[in-house]
């Protein structure tokens, strides 16, 4: 069975919610839209205060290439268009809307029945996905349509559907799979005409064998030319450059290696129900499903819900959190952000909050480094944490450079695998950042020039 | 609403490994060899076992608190796996002040000096018995005869390696013995089925991986397949002689439990590898060419001196870079 070549550590899946059907949650009375909620350039606001919306109406309009639409969740008035307080307890802008009823654009097509046939060229195809605002749902949040823009000279061969999940806990996906699998697979069509590729891979790991089983009777019955692929069950398998090594056998280049370079583009599984939703119902990406999960959590679920819900709704819809201390993270245990203000709203590349409770909430304490190189034997970029992490903590960059920490991915293998419980990625990252910044001011430098 | 947040960044799991954990897994692996040993050469290896083990403790307790500073280690097991290691190193008739003094220089001089667990050069037990072998050779190689050892009674409590130097005695060795461990020699040199049971249980608790031992035991086996074919032997000696070298001596201790120390061994597979056969290599050497019938603690002693160098010149092939 396929894997990706180098590293990799298998935490304990806990996927508590895996046989939960999704539910909707109910709406919001309130949303919260923050303006930059995907990579790139925030997106402009088009509403004021005391405008009137609808229910996938536009509010925000991408700034640049690389940003994206936002449309109204709900329907109601704008009460305010100003800083608040995100997640990470870090101020930014957002759209407050307050819900009068739930009264939808016009255009959208809310019935559930299957439209198959897409006539419209590929340019068309991806204008619409634009307009819809649809960012990787996984968590990376990259605007999809630039993805999708294969550059001059570039050519893709590979589309590549990421239904892999291989953060514990996270089991949306996986019920999207399950419950969504012809709008799924319909999605993965209208992409290999958008991009013109004749090989669609849906790659999902082992541990999903009702959702392998499901789609592979789906292909078989009326979806030719999509193969659905089985993956060995180990983390980071989900992240972009290994399932392409999974897949396809090709490793992307470092950076500023990009997948387009060995012919592939990866598409999350979700998104690539908002694909189908923004292009055959033009839908834009105004809801999602999130997985509301911990030990300690009463009933672990799957809710649908709209952008802008409180973080609280969810974990009460989810039975409260537990007494004492916990963590509250934004996505799945090894990758997730921890939260300390959870009035803070549910936004495009939030794919479960797990709740970490008791002695998983803290980290471990840290003594000296053995040397075992378990570290290094789990870095799936081949990178040295253990050497990058005390180069970084001796701020000596030139040599933190040298050794490729840009290739990090953050994926926290690591850490994870170190049993002297050394906080290696904590330093790994404040390598990458400086010497990014760094990278970058040679750069302005040389322009300058 | 009564909670307390933690924030930090990312992972926020961990897997169950800890240094300690680590440790306790090797004690674990080492204790078939030890009953085997006990077995063959009495109770009195218990004893030598007990006082290594409490000595290196005891040092290390004593070092951290008055020389090094910091937290003390001593509940890592470190010490402890250190101590069983350096009592395998020593024949069970050894006076009890010799194995103190043995300890003293593990954990003192070995370990201690260079700034604790993980920054010591070379591997600690073996800094011990080879203080111990230059200075106390005597008592260092009188070994008593095993309890019922037919094969070996013409030669009075020799090792097989003394014995069996080139093709000579070859003959008459009985690898069964040597594998049940009923043969003369220090207390962890002689069962190598009780130790290839403890590797087991390393790789099975992912501790170590196959790499070192597989790679030193394997150089050391075609370095005297290849001496076998060189020098003529009959041709039955040509599977016998590498895989007497294999269970004789320290070979499997060494391969299993001395190279594979996270400090004293390079951080890559790769460099793991070079460093493997560079023991196999040397070993060979010193047993067939040296002045000692032994080599195993030289040889990880002087790969453990080229780590530092094997570390900065091998790394890992980066991603997306294909050779």
């Amino acid at each position: 069975m396929n894997t990706f070549p180098i590293g990799g550590v298998h935490p304990s899946e806990n996927k508590l919610s895996r046989g939960t059907a999704v539910e909707t949650l109910p709406l919001p009375d309130e949303v919260t839209i923050p303006l930059a909620q995907h990579i790139g350039a925030p997106a402009t606001a088009k509403v004021a205060k005391g405008d009137k919306v609808l229910t996938g109406q536009l509010i925000a309009e991408a700034s640049s290439f690389m940003s994206a639409n936002i449309h109204s969740p709900i329907s109601g008035t704008v009460t305010a268009v100003d800083m608040a307080v995100n997640g990470q307890g870090l101020r930014q802008m957002m759209i407050t809307i307050k819900r009068e009823g739930d009264e939808w654009v016009e255009t959208i097509d809310r019935s559930t029945e299957l439209k198959r046939e897409c006539t419209l060229a590929p340019a068309d195809i991806i204008a619409k996905i634009k307009d819809a605002g649809i960012v990787g749902m996984g968590g990376a949040t990259f605007p999809t349509h630039v993805k999708l823009s294969v550059p001059p000279g570039k050519k893709a061969e590979y589309l590549i559907i990421n239904g892999v999940e291989c953060e514990p806990y996270l089991t949306s996906d996986h019920r999207t799979m399950l419950e969504r699998g012809e709008e799924l697979l319909t999605g993965v069509e209208i992409l290999k005409k958008a991009l013109g590729v004749d090989k669609a891979v849906v790659g999902i790991e082992n541990n999903k064998p009702d959702a392998i089983a499901h789609l592979k009777s789906l292909v078989e019955k009326s979806f030719p030319g999509i193969e659905i692929m089985p993956l060995k069950v180990r983390y980071p398998q989900g992240g972009e450059k290994q399932l392409i090594a999974a897949v396809t056998g090709r490793e992307v280049p470092p950076p500023p290696g990009l997948p387009i370079d060995v012919g592939a583009v990866v598409c999350n599984a979700s998104t690539t129900v908002a694909v189908y939703e923004a292009v055959q119902k033009n839908k834009p990406l105004i809801e999602r499903i999130v997985t509301i999960t911990g030990k300690e959590l009463a009933s672990p679920k799957n809710l649908l819900t709209r952008m802008g819900t409180p973080i609280t709704t969810l974990i009460e819809a989810a039975g409260g959190l537990p007494e004492g201390e916990v963590k509250v993270l934004n996505g799945g245990p090894m990758m997730g952000r921890a939260m300390c203000n959870l009035a803070s709203p549910v936004t495009k590349g939030c794919s479960g909050i797990t709740v970490l409770s008791g002695a998983d909430a803290s980290r471990t304490a840290e003594s000296e480094c053995i040397k075992c190189a378990k570290c290094v034997s789990a870095c799936p970029m081949s990178l040295e944490p253990y050497f990058i992490s005390k180069l970084s903590r001796r701020k000596n960059w030139e040599a933190v450079e040298a050794n490729n920490i840009t290739d990090c991915i953050e994926c926290g293998c690591c850490q994870f695998t170190c049993p002297a419980g050394i906080p290696l990625l904590d330093y790994v990252r404040l390598g990458k950042q400086t010497v990014m910044g760094i990278i970058r001011a040679r750069a302005a430098a040389a322009a300058k020039k | 609403m009564a909670n307390n947040f933690f924030v930090a960044p990312s992972p926020h799991l961990h897997s169950a490994m800890s240094t300690r954990s680590i440790m306790r897994d090797v004690l674990i692996a080492l204790l078939p060899a030890l009953a085997v040993s006990a077995a063959v050469f009495g109770l009195n290896v218990l004893l030598v076992a007990a006082v290594s083990v409490l000595s290196c403790v005891l040092f290390e307790f004593l070092a951290q608190k008055y020389l090094l500073g910091g937290p003390c280690t001593v509940g890592n097991l470190s010490a402890a796996v250190t101590g069983l290691l350096l009592a395998f190193n020593l024949p069970s008739s050894i006076p009890l002040w010799l194995v103190v003094v043995g300890a003293f220089v593990a954990i003192v001089i070995g370990k201690i000096t260079f700034g604790g667990l993980g920054k010591n050069p070379f591997n600690p037990a073996l800094v011990g018995r080879v203080f111990l072998l230059i200075s106390y050779p005597v008592q260092m190689t009188t070994f008593p005869k095993a309890l019922d050892n037919s094969w070996l009674d013409a030669f009075s409590g020799a090792t097989p390696l003394a014995v069996v130097k080139g093709a000579d005695n070859l003959a008459s060795v009985d690898f069964l013995q040597m594998a049940g461990g009923n043969i003369p020699g220090s207390l962890g040199e002689v069962a190598a089925a009780a130790l290839l049971l403890g590797f087991l249980y390393l790789l099975w608790r992912k501790v170590i991986t196959w790499h070192i031992p597989v790679t030193v035991l394997g150089t050391m086996a075609l370095f005297a397949f290849v001496y076998a074919a060189a020098t003529g032997m009959p041709s039955a000696a040509l599977w016998q002689y590498p895989l007497f070298h294999l269970v004789a001596g320290g070979a499997m201790l060494g391969a299993i439990f001395m190279a594979t120390d996270y400090s004293t061994s390079p951080m890559t597979v790769k460099g793991a590898v070079i460093f493997a056969v560079g023991i196999g290599i040397i070993t060979m050497a010193i047993r067939l060419w040296g002045a000692y019938p032994e080599g195993m603690s030289f040889a990880i002693l002087i790969m453990n001196a080229c780590v530092p160098l094997i570390n900065k010149y091998i790394k890992p092939r980066r991603f997306g870079v294909k050779k």
